[in-house]
């Protein structure tokens, strides 16, 4: 089942791992993107501490994790190819990320983020 | 500002209507993309026709016998020498050598026509009518809607709903009949483009901004591309690339300062920072205006400042405008910087926290198409 922040991110838990990417409402928001960093794999991260880098058309920003934990995949396509972010938001995820806590009770559900975003 | 107080186009409701995602832009509310997007909107606009709202820009009749020389005290160009029927590119520059905003000046018989920058026009209308003392009349143009077309395709589009327009060229003005309407067209624009800007009666402009849109080469396009395009044809932008203490030279445009206003010229001088600003194009400019490719694909934006190392060093200056280049492929950006600095030159570009290499590019990025 699909969880998301309010900083507009989707988590998909798989097995001990979850998968991010942004949600269908900030890649329209975001507008064309054009440029992606991504972190290390290996990397220690804190829950806030912002990791990804999404450029578009118009203005930088920055993706937070989520929870703290490690990073222990990413999305190597979106570097050649960030506009699937906005082909398809929901299959252009950036990173996978071993949480150091598995409770994501804390964020929020479908309809709890529709209700975020009006 | 809020949105609330923020000025509407007579084009706002087909905008939205369009989906259009508006907003402010130098005390104007106005549209940056339409759904299509930015990226595809550039890209549209390169390959066929682009139709843009350009009514938020200032248009002034100046009148009187003696227009064009009054106003070559405010603008050091030759209007003298423009003849009728033509257009002109001009700078009002200020007593501090540097460049209060930019202009399009036509020359139509019996008055100037002028397009100055909407951040602007306010200023530029009031630092006009010091020319009132002298005869002249000075009258912004107030119910009148201003349109872009440009592309390839703009020609062949706007020669269907305006027979003859195809035979004007570059930087050419006339005055045709659209169903009873008196439009003043131009064969020019600001995307690297061919093209037309077309000035309509207010309570016209929708109905033929809908007949172009009815074309199939023709799509809307909003401030988000109208920028992009601009940038990829090095064509530099007011309160961007130049202000109030640029010097023409710097941002690349001597130009549009021709010999006859020049030292030694028959007219030479007599303009807002005369003296400092021949001084500085004999001598040529210390700095001036480039084009820059970083390394990758991160875009470096305005603001972010150049090195000429890749750790310490000194700083060079900072990015006027900046981003992706959509018919580039890439990121492009233009800085005034050492003006000894050649295409093929590396520097670096600091960008949270780390130094990209760049090289310096030559303008344009993207070759214009003009119809001479």
């Amino acid at each position: 089942m699909l969880k998301y922040t309010e900083d507009h991110e989707w988590l998909k838990q798989e097995g001990d791992e979850i998968v991010v990417g942004i949600t269908a409402h900030a890649s329209e928001q975001l507008g064309d993107v054009v440029f992606i960093e991504l972190p290390e794999v290996g990397r220690e991260v804190e829950a806030g501490e912002e990791i990804v880098v999404i450029e578009s058309v118009k203005a930088a920003s920055d993706i937070a994790a989520p929870v703290a934990g490690v990073i222990t995949a990413v999305n190597e396509a979106l570097t050649d190819a960030p506009g699937a972010v906005n082909d398809d938001p929901m299959a252009a995820w950036f990173f996978r990320i071993r949480p150091a806590s598995a409770d994501l009770s804390g964020f929020l559900d479908e309809a709890g983020y529709q209700a975020l975003i009006g | 500002m809020p949105m609330a107080d923020l000025r509407r186009t007579t084009l706002y409701d087909l905008h939205l209507a369009r989906g259009a995602k508006m907003v402010p832009f130098a005390g104007w509310e106005m549209p940056v993309q339409y759904p299509m997007g930015v990226l595809n909107e550039h890209l549209h606009t390169r390959a066929h026709a682009g139709l843009f709202d350009v009514s938020h820009m200032g248009q002034v009749i100046l009148r009187g016998p003696a227009a064009a020389q009054a106003l070559e005290a405010l603008v050091p160009a030759d209007i003298l020498g423009l003849a009728q029927g033509r257009q002109r590119y001009g700078l009002f520059t200020n007593d501090r050598g540097g460049i209060l905003d930019d202009l399009m000046i036509a020359n139509k018989g019996d008055h100037l026509l002028l397009v100055v920058n909407a951040a602007c026009a306010e200023q530029d209308i009031a630092h006009l009518r010091q020319l009132e003392a002298q005869g002249i009349s000075v009258e912004p143009v107030t119910d009148r809607g201003l349109l872009a077309l440009q592309g390839p395709q703009a020609q062949a589009v706007l020669e269907r709903l305006v027979p003859g327009v195809a035979a004007m060229r570059f930087m050419d003005v006339a005055e045709f009949d659209w169903q009873g309407a008196t439009l003043w067209l131009s064969r020019s624009g600001y995307s690297g483009e061919d093209g037309f800007e077309i000035s309509v009666p207010g309570d016209r402009a929708v109905a033929l901004a809908e007949a172009l849109l009815a074309e199939p080469e023709v799509a809307p396009i909003g401030l988000g591309a109208r920028d992009s395009l601009r940038l990829e044809a090095g064509l530099p932008l007011y309160g961007h690339d130049m202000d109030g203490s640029t010097p023409p030279g710097e941002v690349g445009l001597g130009w549009s300062i021709p010999k006859v206003r020049r030292a030694g010229g028959a007219r030479a001088g007599g303009f807002p920072g005369a003296d400092l600003i021949l001084k500085g194009l004999a001598q040529g400019p210390a700095r001036s205006r480039m084009g820059l490719r970083p390394e990758g694909r991160a875009p470096i934006r305005e603001g972010v400042e150049i090195f000429d190392a890749a750790e310490g060093g000194a700083g060079l200056g900072k990015v006027c405008s900046g981003g992706f280049g959509p018919s580039v492929g890439g990121p492009i950006a233009m800085a005034i910087l050492p003006a000894a600095l050649r295409p093929g030159a590396t520097v670096w570009a600091e960008l949270r926290g780390r130094r990209v290499p760049v090289t310096i590019a030559p303008l344009p990025f993207h070759e214009p198409s003009y119809k001479r």
